[in-house]
């Protein structure tokens, strides 16, 4: 059952971004003590902790617009996997490195045209969000970028594993791109960006880093959609098991 | 799902595992362990503030300068602990050899009028 219907557009948009960020963040810690060298490891950690602190404001705002007292916490660890409004790309395993820089440079590239345009939003504190992300994300791409164009452009075995990652995660673009009557109303009052207008902008901007780096743009002979309705793909279930686990099994565990 | 290819162990909530490192060419892990090394040393250098120098705080391994920065920005300016990063590869540096270190740095031991301290400080001055 998916809650959307009965909060409020603002809750919802702020939810949508919050778990965008709160899922990618999972994700890439669980890169943690496992990526190809030390170095990778504290960046992708890094990018991941950035994603963390936009999630942790953006979840308590839902939350706080919301109004029926959950905080961050109970939004994070206690809803259920259909109550979850990111865009499925998000979720998606990592792979092998390759295959998380596509991911990182799709959704690093369309969040930094998102959090631009939020930076003058109406609502001031998805503003300040934005604001203060949009340079953390700016540094997100130009990892991601850094390392396309040196998988692509490298040697045969590292071009051939960054385009399997590009045609894995290209499916899940076209979600990052559909608009609808809840981001519809908000940008109308100011607050939200229209993601539909954001796509030009983003194919010439990957687009570019593909050609230098020597890689086809994919071919998509399917695309992902629901995500922002709480449907997901298949891993999901277990990446929120690993997440709300600790927890579940002892509530208000704190560090 | 078979596009993630037979070289992955798992997938799913712990993440789907490389079997062989991304840079590598061989799949022991010996031969990982030298394509590894494959990456040069970088030595990195951070001024902390505007005003003062650039301190040596570390080194790391990058493929290229870039990256280098990249990485020097991230493992040791986290805490914000600078304002400007140099990396210098490794290989670059010319360092005295200890084997010199006599010829090199005895003959000042015994000049100690080299160092500042034969002038009256006036009591006013601080911090010297």
């Amino acid at each position: 059952m998916t809650t959307s219907a009965t909060t409020s557009p603002l809750a919802t948009y702020a939810l949508r971004l919050g778990d965008d960020a709160l899922v990618l963040a999972q994700r890439l810690a669980e890169w943690s003590a496992k990526a190809p060298e030390l170095e990778e490891d504290v960046a992708l950690t890094n990018i991941g902790l950035d994603l963390l602190g936009q999630a942790r404001a953006l979840l308590s705002y839902a939350g706080e617009v919301e109004g029926k007292g959950r905080d961050e916490d109970s939004l994070a660890f206690l809803r259920e996997e259909r109550d979850f409004l990111n865009v499925q790309l998000v979720e998606q395993p990592n792979g092998d490195f390759a295959q998380t820089i596509a991911r990182q440079l799709f959704f690093s590239s369309w969040q930094l045209a998102v959090y631009d345009g939020l930076t003058s939003s109406a609502d001031d504190t998805i503003a300040a969000v934005a604001a203060k992300g949009v340079k953390e994300v700016a540094y997100h791409h130009d990892h991601a970028v850094q390392w396309t164009l040196r998988l692509g452009d490298g040697t045969s075995e590292s071009h051939q594993r960054m385009q399997a990652g590009l045609d894995r995660m290209w499916p899940f673009v076209e979600e990052l791109f559909v608009s609808d009557e809840v981001e519809a109303s908000l940008t109308e009052q100011g607050v939200a960006v229209d993601v539909s207008t954001l796509r030009t902008e983003w194919e010439e901007t990957v687009g570019a880093v593909l050609a230098e780096a020597t890689l086809e743009p994919p071919d998509a002979s399917w695309t992902a959609r629901g995500g922002r309705d709480g449907i997901h793909s298949e891993s999901f279930g277990y990446l929120l098991a690993e997440m709300q686990h600790l927890h579940r099994s002892h509530p208000g565990a704190r560090w | 799902m078979s596009d993630t290819g037979s070289d992955l162990q798992a997938e799913g909530g712990h993440g789907a595992v490389p079997t062989r490192d991304v840079p590598a060419t061989e799949s022991t892990a010996a031969g990982a362990a030298a394509a590894r090394r494959d990456w040069p040393l970088w030595e990195v250098f951070v001024r902390s503030r505007r005003g003062l120098s650039h301190n040596h705080v570390g080194s790391l391994h990058a493929p290229d300068a870039p990256m280098a920065l990249r990485n020097a920005r991230d493992v040791y300016t986290r805490r914000m602990e600078g304002v400007s990063i140099w990396v210098i590869p490794a290989a670059s540096i010319v360092a005295s050899s200890p084997d010199e270190k006599d010829p090199f740095f005895d003959p000042a031991a015994d000049k100690a009028y080299r160092h500042p301290t034969f002038y009256d400080i006036p009591a006013e001055v601080q911090h010297l």
